[in-house]
């Protein structure tokens, strides 16, 4: 463990472009391996926050794009092993799902910022080595592109957007009450 | 997206009325940001954390605790909801996986719905992972928060159900833990169906000769538990049978139990074993880890449970002499694969191991050499029951051995085979040398080992003992083994690593200590209850310390070497740890279980169906009176899965709503903007 904890060291740490990624983790194998991950201080880079799912086939195609559109450099799907899945076969479903939003990302050029691993609630180690090796990934392909080009623009819509959707919400909830 | 769900779901109306109330009440947030000692707020600045979530819209109140768990922290949550009317509350501390019911049962105290709490992980997560680098953690801490903070805004009450449990068990393996489980639950009245793949019950433990430290009669205090099991009018043994299909949930699995034919009447059968006297098959016999024969048609060893004969088909040359020999007509060559459908509230996994083979890897030369045996193999010719009545001889010629090695540590503590120690082999090898050495006092004994490992009750004695009477330790590990071809001896060269110096021993027999490995059939089992498996391959535990016989499995539970090695003592503490566990659900005859389910909404159903077949649970059903799905709650686990597949957006799984999701999406990465 001494050299896991030492594998990242303090004067490399905090130097140069940390990349941003988002992982969503299904509760019962993902999340606990991240959780083992933890307690076995197997340290990884500081670049991934992750999101609990109760399983990786709750994530929807829309989701990681709306990441990618955030301005996430990478998103990572993780789930339990294939015939270990809490829900018999969610996981079959998540990998259908996911190789089909990797192509729909080709397009967009985006693909290689997705990705989907198994991993059990005992494979701590491969946790963290997993968030190393994409991290390094993303590192090669730079920053994800929306976020200097699309983004602003982006922005500048949602601002428009919301500010029409909230005055129809309040309209909305306040015939909701009425109706009460 | 306010709408009241319709009467077609079991969603009540009144509850989706107060979520809409909810709703617009002003979102009054508490933040709790926990230090865990130093675990967190070594590395995590929590104090800036706080300070800058407190700046966030929404929340009203921050605080940072030295161990939010403790009883001070959670009167500080419950204080600051009184003070400042929070409506939703925040924790930044561990893992949900082991405090989330703690501060659900907090908040619930204090009148506020149990799931408007969320929970962040910043340690597991963030400080534990970056340890060294500080800076970057507090940020993450800060972003990780700001998610959880947004999510809790939008989250709504739920109610966790109830379900009924029935009160009746199924304890699959019939070792000495299972037999453990069995008899506890059944002497506190409840009806254990025992389901054993063997055809007697005992295990592995049946085929020792004598059990650590005290080197009593294995089978002689087994054999009174394993007729204890029989007689019990609670316990319903099905031997030679297995677990084919588990459906359900806790309180109510349906199991599917295959019973694989005997090819006799076991109403009839008496275990007299005439049969076996006539039959003129022979194959090597597995209890006696091969060596000896049994005949096609046996009864198991002589202490079976139950005491029936079985016939081995695949052996058996159809020459129907043990039909003629039957005094009571029990044969019968025709008997078919039975199954048999139970009803149980929980299962007990029982599943055991069985010891490491050397065989394939060759090591130390098993399987080259004749004089090479594993440890079981010396456990049978020690016993009395065994191929040699008890006489220890070689293989080879069959003379009884002077000078006997073992090699301990075999398929265990090696990252070839397995990394983690076995426990158990350092004593058994302990025992089997005095043993050898009481019965032939002449012998020459010489352990070598990695580490002697004695940890528990009368081990250390024990391990005294045998150098009281003369067994040699040598601390080393055999390099390189080769067989004399005259004599068949086995030649040693061994590093003495405590004098420094390289030994060439020679033995007549080397005994190996092969360790404990997942037995044939885990991963099926593995499957069939939806368990995980560690690395090594062996089941895991809810949690390894404060859950050890739990699964993540609500209503299943794991005693004895299914979880890892254990000696006989902790296998049967685990057997009655599983028991009085299970008793919490039989007798309460109810258990709580997550209210996270899908939810239609009907407005939005267009009624495409393609949610249905994606349901692991059948729990959709099409109501085809007004084209919509409907969601049966009582079968609906949470998965999501069909909320993913909803192409307009009806199907939402509650606390995992795609709004709280995309709230929390959104967060990740806004740092400059929400601060500003």
């Amino acid at each position: 463990m001494s050299t896991e904890t030492a594998a990242i060291k303090p004067e490399q740490a905090g130097n140069g472009w940390e990349p941003n990624i988002l992982a969503f983790c299904c509760n019962w194998c993902s999340y606990a391996g991240a959780d083992l991950a933890g307690v076995s201080r197997f340290q990884y880079p500081p670049s991934v926050k992750i999101l609990r799912v109760m399983c990786s086939s709750r994530v929807e195609p829309a989701f990681i794009l709306k990441a990618l559109r955030e301005g996430a450099d990478g998103v990572l799907i993780a789930g339990c092993h294939i015939g270990d899945c809490h829900y018999i076969d969610g996981n079959k479903n998540a990998e259908v799902r996911i190789n089909n939003t990797k192509k729909a990302l080709v397009k967009l050029g985006l693909d290689k910022r997705l990705r989907l691993e198994w991993i059990s609630a005992s494979e701590g180690l491969r946790f963290s080595e997993v968030i190393k090796d994409f991290t390094e990934e993303i590192k090669k392909l730079g920053q994800n592109p929306v976020n200097e080009k699309i983004k602003p623009q982006i922005n500048a819509d949602e601002r428009r957007f919301n500010a029409s959707a909230n005055s129809l919400a309040n309209k909305s909830a306040a015939n909701v009450q009425g109706s009460e | 997206m306010f709408k009241e769900v319709s009467d077609m779901s079991d969603n009540k109306s009144t509850e989706n009325k107060s979520t809409v109330v909810k709703d617009n009440e002003e979102k009054r947030v508490g933040v709790f940001v926990c230090e865990c000692g130093v675990n967190i707020g070594g590395v995590v600045n929590t104090r800036a954390v706080a300070d800058y979530i407190g700046t966030l819209q929404g929340v009203k109140v921050t605080s940072v605790n030295k161990f939010t768990c403790s009883d001070s922290g959670q009167a500080d949550i419950q204080a600051k909801i009184k003070e400042h009317n929070l409506n939703r509350v925040v924790v930044a501390a561990c893992s949900p996986k082991t405090h989330e019911p703690t501060f659900r049962a907090c908040i619930e105290e204090m009148g506020l719905n149990q799931y408007f709490l969320e929970f962040v992980n910043i340690r597991d997560h963030c400080s534990w992972i970056h340890m060294w680098e500080k800076e970057k953690a507090t940020e993450k801490a800060k972003d990780l928060i700001r998610m959880g903070v947004e999510r809790s805004k939008l989250l709504e009450p739920l109610q966790a159900s109830e379900v009924p449990v029935i009160d009746k068990a199924l304890v699959i393996g019939a070792g000495v833990a299972g037999m453990q489980s069995a008899l506890d639950l059944a002497d506190m009245g409840f009806q254990v169906y025992l389901v054993e793949k063997e055809p007697s019950i005992g295990g592995r433990m049946a085929r020792f000769d004598k059990v650590f430290p005290t080197n009593d009669c294995s089978i002689c205090i087994l054999g009174p538990k394993m007729v204890e099991v029989a007689r019990n009018k609670n316990i319903k043994i099905m031997s030679y049978s297995e677990v084919k299909a588990v459906e359900g949930y806790v309180g109510n699995f349906n199991v599917k139990v295959e019973h694989k034919p005997r090819y006799l009447d076991v109403v009839k059968c008496t275990g007299c074993a005439k049969c076996s006297e006539v039959c003129p098959v022979e194959v090597p016999y597995d209890f006696n880890e091969g060596l000896g024969t049994r005949k096609a048609i046996y009864v198991p060893f002589p202490q079976a449970v139950p005491l029936r004969a079985v016939l081995d088909k695949d052996n058996c040359i159809n020459c129907k002499a043990c039909a003629k020999a039957c005094a009571s007509g029990a044969i019968n060559y025709d008997m078919q694969t039975s199954y048999t459908d139970l009803n149980v509230g929980v299962i007990i996994g029982a599943v055991g191991f069985k010891t490491y083979d050397p065989e394939p890897r060759h090591d130390f030369g098993y399987g080259l050499y004749d004089n090479i045996i594993t440890a079981m193999e010396f456990e049978r010719l020690l016993n009395a029951a065994g191929p040699t009545g008890g006489h220890v001889v070689r293989p080879s010629d069959c003379k009884e051995p002077i000078r006997v090695g073992f090699v301990n540590c075999v398929g265990s503590r090696d990252k070839n085979t397995n990394i983690y120690c076995s426990g158990v082999c350092c004593m058994v090898t302990i025992k089997n040398a005095q043993l050898l050495k009481e019965k032939r006092p002449e012998t020459d004994q010489t352990i070598m080992y990695i580490d002697i490992r004695t940890p528990f009750r009368g081990y250390e004695e024990s391990y005294n003992r045998s150098r009281n009477i003369g067994v040699k330790f040598l601390r080393g590990r055999p390099v390189e083994v080769k067989e004399d071809p005259v004599t068949k001896n086995i030649k040693v060269r061994v590093e003495d690593t405590l004098a420094g110096e390289i030994r060439n021993l020679e033995f007549d027999l080397l005994v190996l200590a092969t360790g404990i490995v997942p037995n044939e059939g885990i991963s099926q089992i593995q499957q069939l209850l939806k368990l995980s498996k560690a690395a090594d391959g062996l089941l895991m535990e809810a949690h390894p310390k404060l859950k050890p016989v739990d699964t993540t499995i609500d209503g299943v539970f794991l005693a004895g070497c299914a979880s890892g090695p254990k000696d006989i003592p902790y296998a049967v503490s685990q057997g009655s740890a599983c028991a009085g566990r299970a008793t919490i659900l039989l007798k309460n005859k109810k258990a709580i279980t997550e209210g996270i389910t899908a939810v239609v909404e009907p407005d939005v159903c267009v009624g495409c169906q393609v949610c249905i077949p994606m349901c692991p649970f059948q729990a959709i059903k099409f109501d085809e009176k007004v084209n919509k799905a409907n969601v049966v709650k009582a079968l609906c686990k949470g998965c999501g899965t069909c909320v993913a597949a909803c192409p307009t957006g009806a199907l939402e799984q509650s606390h995992f709503k795609n709004n709280q999701l995309l709230a929390q999406i959104k967060n990740v990465f806004r740092f400059e903007e929400v601060a500003a």
